[in-house]
C-alpha cells in the first residue's frame, strides 16, 4: 500500500512539473471516455456474489470453529439452567440449603455465559452473511417469520434471566420462592424454544421440506416441521442436560483438586457427585434419542443414512463408540470410587460386583467399537477375505450395537443403585423379597435384551427397527422405572450403618470428572461434524448445491484436528467464564 | 515385583493368545487384523487400570512395584532390568518413528467401505415388478444364469468362480449384507457393478460386472427378488 501511494504521489508531482500538461491530458481522456458510459449501461449488472473467502484460514474453517463454539456455548447456557433449576427445586422440596447454594452458584455463571453465547451467535451471523450470501438469502426467504419469533424469544428469555438471577436473594421466602421457582421454569421454557427455532434451520438443511406456494408463514412452518426437527430437538435437549451436569462435575473436580481446607473439599466433593449424577441421569436416555434421530435420517434419505452409518462417515461412529465408552467407564468409575471412599467398609462388600460390572462394560464396549469394515493390511484382508471379518463382522451392525448400548445403560443404572444402597441396611420385612425381585428383573431384562439382539439378525430390518430395538429400550426403561421407586421405598425405612463421608475422594476422582466433561465436549464436536458432513456437497440437501471451493468433506484426520481445537477453545472460554464469575467471591473470601 | 503386577501381565497375555490363536481357529472364522487386536488389548489394559485403582490398597499394590522399579533404591538384580527398560523405551519410540516414516514397499492398510452410499438418483426407487411366485422364480432363474457362478447356488458367496476373487463375492445369506439394504441399493450395485462404486468403496477392488450393459432393468429387479427369496432374507423397508 505504501509503495502504491508513493507511486501516485510521484505521478502527480510529475504532472505539476510539466506545467499542468499531465492534468490536462487526464481531463481530456476523461471527457473522451464519457460515451463509454452509455455502452456500459447496456452491460448486464455483475452477478451477485455467492461466496466470499479469507486467506490462510479459509471461510469454511472459520465458520466451522465459530459455529461449533456457539453451539457448545448454547448447550452450556441451555443445560445449566435445567441443572440449576432442578437443584433449586430439590432444595425447595427437601429444605437442603446446599442445593440452593449450588443452584445459585451456577446461575451466577449464566449472565456472562449468556452474553458470550450471544456474542458468538452474532459473529456467526455476520460470518454467514459475508461468506455465504447465496445460502443466507435462500434461508432468509424461507425462515423470515421464524427470525422474528427468535428475536422475540431472546427478549423474553433475557428479561426472565435477569429477574431470575437478580431476584434470587429477594425471592427466598414463602410465595416469593414459589414465584422464583416459576421464573426458573419459564427460563427453561423459553430456552427450550430458543433451542428448537434454530434447530429448525439446521435440520431443514439436512431434510428440507420446501413449499413452492403459500404464504410466508405457511412456507416457514412447513420448512420448520421437517422430518428430523423433533428427533434433533429431543436429542439436543437431553445432551444439554448431560453437558451441564458434566461441566458442573469438571468444575467441582478442579476446585476439589485445588481445595485448601476440609470445608472446600467437602463442598466440591459433594458438587462433583451432583454433577456426575445429573450427567449420568441425562446420559442414560441419550442413546435412545440418538437412535431415533438416525432412524429418521435413514428413513428420510437412504443416501444420507448410509453415508453416516455405512459409508465414509461410518468411522465417526466407531470414534463415537470409543468416546461414549470412556464416558460410561468414567461415570461408573466415579460411582465405584464413591462407594469405596465415601462409604468406608463398603469396598469389600461390593468389589466383586464392581468387577463383574466392569467386565460386562468392557465386553459391551468391545462389541460397540468393532467396525463392520476393519482396517487391515493387504495380507490381513486376504486372510479374512476382505475387510469384513467372517465371525466378528456380526458385531459391526446395529443389532449388536443397540444390544450392548442397552446393557451398558443397565449396568450404569445398577452402579447408581449400588451406590445408593451402600452403607444402609434394609429393615423392612419385605426387603428380602424386594431385593430378589429386583435381581430377577435385572437378570431377565439382560437376557431379554440379548435374545432380542440376536434374534434381530434373523428378522426383516423393519421388524428389528420398529419392534425389537424399541422393545429393548422399553425393557431397560421398565427396569429403571421399577427398581428406582422400589429402592426408594426400601431405603425409606433403612438403617444407616455407615455415614457418608465427604471430602475423602482421591485426586483421580477429580481427574475422572474432568475427563468425562472433555469426552462430552469432544462427542458434541464429533457429531457436529457428522451432521454437517452428512449433507455432503449440499447446503440444503437435494435443493441448494454447494458450488464453493469447499464443496467436499474434509478427511477425518483433518476434522479431528479442528474438533480438538474447538474442544480446547471451548474449555478455555468456560474456564474464563468461571474465573470471571467467581472473582468477586474470592475477593470477598480473602477480605473476610 | 509382587503378584499384583503379575496377574495383569498374565491376563493381557491370555487375552492376546485367545485373539491371536483361538478366535482364528473357530470354524468359519479368520485371523483378526492387528488393528482389532490392539483395540481389544487397549480395552483390557484400561479395565486392569480401572480395577486396580478402585481402592487405595489395590492402587498401592499395583502402582508401588512399578514406582519402586522405576525410582526405588536397592532393587538388586532388577537394576539391570531398569537400565534395559530405560534403553529399550527410546529405542522403541525411535523404531516406531522410523517405521512410520521410512519408505516401504508394503501397500497401505486397507479401509474399504463395504456398503458405500448410493447416488441420489437411486435412493427413491422401488421395485416396479410385482412380487409373485412367477416373477420370483424368473428372478432365481436369471440369478442362476448370471450371478450364481460367483455368488453361489446357495446364495452364500461360494460359487465355482468365487475362489478367484479377493475380496470374495458377497454372501447373501449373511444377515449383515443384503438384509441391511433396500432393494434400490441392490439395483444400483447390480446395474453399475464394481466400476460404479465411489472411491471409499474402492472400485478397483471389485470384479462385479456392470450388468446394465447386458441385462434390462426389469431382469435386474427380478434378480433382486430372487436373491432375497433364495437367501431367506428380506430387504430393508420402512413400512
Amino acid at each position: 500500500m505504501q509503495q502504491q501511494g508513493g507511486w501516485f504521489q510521484r505521478l502527480l508531482q510529475a504532472g505539476r512539473g510539466h506545467g499542468g500538461m499531465f492534468s490536462a491530458l487526464l481531463w481530456a481522456v476523461g471527457l473522451l471516455s464519457l460515451p463509454a458510459l452509455a455502452f456500459g449501461a447496456d452491460v448486464a449488472p455483475a452477478a451477485a456474489t455467492e461466496y466470499r473467502d479469507i486467506p490462510y484460514i479459509g471461510s469454511r474453517n472459520l465458520v466451522w470453529v465459530v459455529a461449533q463454539l456457539h453451539l457448545l456455548l448454547a448447550g452450556f447456557v441451555l443445560g445449566v439452567p435445567i441443572f440449576a433449576w432442578l437443584c433449586e427445586v430439590v432444595a425447595w422440596k427437601t429444605g437442603e440449603k446446599r442445593y440452593d447454594k449450588l443452584a445459585k452458584e451456577f446461575t451466577k455463571l449464566l449472565t456472562s455465559a449468556y452474553a458470550t453465547t450471544a456474542l458468538f451467535g452474532g459473529i456467526l451471523l455476520f460470518l454467514l452473511i459475508s461468506f455465504y450470501p447465496k445460502l443466507m438469502n435462500y434461508l432468509t426467504d424461507i425462515f423470515f417469520p421464524s427470525f422474528i419469533v427468535y428475536c422475540l424469544l431472546f427478549l423474553v428469555e433475557t428479561m426472565t434471566l435477569y429477574l431470575y438471577w437478580y431476584g434470587w436473594d429477594a425471592m427466598q421466602d414463602g410465595h416469593k420462592k414459589t414465584f422464583h421457582i416459576f421464573l426458573g421454569f419459564m427460563l427453561n421454557f423459553f430456552a427450550f424454544f430458543i433451542m428448537i427455532v434454530p434447530n429448525s434451520w439446521a435440520t431443514f438443511q439436512a431434510s428440507p421440506v420446501v413449499l413452492a406456494e403459500g404464504s410466508d408463514i405457511a412456507r416457514a412452518w412447513a420448512a420448520t416441521w421437517n422430518p428430523t426437527w423433533w428427533p434433533v430437538n429431543i436429542h439436543r435437549l437431553i445432551a444439554n442436560v448431560v453437558l451441564g451436569g458434566y461441566i458442573c462435575g469438571a468444575y467441582a473436580g478442579i476446585r476439589y483438586l485445588s481445595a485448601r481446607n476440609a470445608e472446600e473439599r467437602d463442598h466440591y466433593d459433594w458438587m462433583g457427585y451432583v454433577g456426575n449424577f445429573i450427567g449420568v441421569f441425562g446420559l442414560l436416555p441419550l442413546p435412545f434419542a440418538g437412535y431415533w434421530l438416525m432412524r429418521e435420517i435413514y428413513q428420510y434419505n437412504q443416501q444420507m443414512g448410509i453415508t453416516l452409518m455405512g459409508g465414509f462417515l461410518s468411522w465417526l461412529f466407531i470414534l463415537q463408540a470409543m468416546l461414549i465408552g470412556v464416558l460410561f467407564l468414567g461415570s461408573n468409575y466415579y460411582f465405584w470410587l464413591g462407594i469405596t471412599y465415601r462409604i468406608p467398609g463398603s469396598e469389600l462388600k461390593y468389589r466383586k460386583s464392581m468387577l463383574s460390572m466392569l467386565i460386562i462394560l468392557l465386553l459391551c464396549l468391545g462389541v460397540w467399537m468393532t467396525p463392520h469394515s476393519l482396517v487391515a493390511s493387504l495380507e490381513e484382508a486376504r486372510k479374512m477375505g476382505g475387510t469384513h471379518h467372517p465371525l466378528l463382522g456380526v458385531f459391526g451392525v446395529m443389532s449388536a450395537k443397540m444390544t450392548v448400548s442397552n446393557l451398558m445403560i443397565l449396568v450404569t443404572f445398577m452402579s447408581f443403585i449400588m451406590y445408593w444402597r451402600a452403607g444402609k441396611e434394609e429393615t423392612a420385612g419385605w426387603a428380602k423379597a424386594a431385593k430378589a425381585l429386583m435381581s430377577a428383573l435385572l437378570v431377565l431384562a439382560g437376557i431379554a435384551v440379548v435374545v432380542l439382539g440376536v434374534w434381530g439378525y434373523f428378522v426383516p430390518a423393519i421388524i428389528r427397527i420398529n419392534y425389537f430395538s424399541t422393545s429393548q429400550v422399553m425393557i431397560v426403561l421398565f427396569v429403571m422405572l421399577t427398581i428406582t421407586p422400589l429402592t426408594a421405598l426400601l431405603l425409606k425405612s433403612a438403617k444407616t450403618t455407615t455415614e457418608m463421608v465427604w471430602g475423602k475422594m482421591p485426586p483421580r476422582a477429580g481427574y475422572a470428572l474432568v475427563l468425562n466433561a472433555i469426552m462430552v465436549i469432544l462427542l458434541m464436536t464429533l457429531m457436529g461434524y457428522a451432521r454437517s458432513s452428512s449433507r455432503v456437497h449440499w447446503h440444503v440437501y437435494g435443493v441448494l448445491r454447494d458450488s464453493s471451493q469447499y464443496a467436499f468433506s474434509p478427511a477425518l484426520g483433518y476434522a479431528a484436528g479442528i474438533m480438538a481445537l474447538n474442544t480446547f477453545l471451548f474449555c478455555m472460554i468456560v474456564a474464563f467464564i468461571f474465573w470471571v464469575a467467581t472473582m468477586s467471591d474470592k475477593a470477598k473470601a480473602s477480605h473476610s | 515385583m509382587g503378584g499384583s503386577l503379575l496377574k495383569p501381565v498374565i491376563l493381557i497375555g491370555i487375552v492376546y493368545a485367545i485373539l491371536k490363536f483361538v478366535v482364528p481357529n473357530i470354524p468359519g472364522s479368520a485371523p483378526l487384523p492387528a488393528s482389532l487386536i490392539f483395540l481389544y488389548l487397549m480395552l483390557t489394559t484400561s479395565g486392569i487400570v480401572i480395577f486396580a485403582t478402585l481402592s487405595g490398597e489395590s492402587k498401592d499394590a499395583f502402582w508401588n512395584p512399578i514406582q519402586r522399579f522405576m525410582t526405588g533404591e536397592n532393587i538388586g538384580g532388577l537394576q539391570v532390568l531398569r537400565y534395559g527398560v530405560l534403553l529399550l523405551f527410546p529405542l522403541m519410540v525411535g523404531w516406531q518413528t522410523y517405521s512410520s516414516t521410512a519408505t516401504s514397499d508394503a501397500p497401505p492398510s486397507e479401509n474399504r467401505t463395504i456398503h458405500p452410499a448410493p447416488p441420489g438418483e437411486y435412493t427413491g426407487l422401488s421395485n416396479p415388478v410385482p412380487k409373485t411366485p412367477d416373477t420370483i422364480q424368473q428372478g432365481k432363474g436369471f440369478y442362476a444364469a448370471f450371478c450364481s457362478p460367483c455368488h453361489g447356488g446357495n446364495f452364500d458367496g461360494k460359487g465355482p468362480a468365487a475362489r478367484g476373487f479377493n475380496p470374495p463375492p458377497a454372501n447373501f445369506s449373511d444377515p449383515t449384507t443384503i438384509a441391511m439394504l433396500q432393494e434400490s441399493y441392490l439395483f444400483w450395485r447390480i446395474k453399475k457393478g464394481g466400476v460404479g462404486l465411489p472411491i471409499e468403496g474402492m472400485p478397483w477392488k471389485s470384479a462385479m460386472p456392470r450388468w446394465e450393459v447386458e441385462l434390462p432393468d426389469e431382469w435386474i429387479w427380478k434378480i433382486i427378488m430372487g436373491e432375497y427369496d433364495g437367501a431367506h432374507q428380506a430387504p430393508r423397508t420402512w413400512e
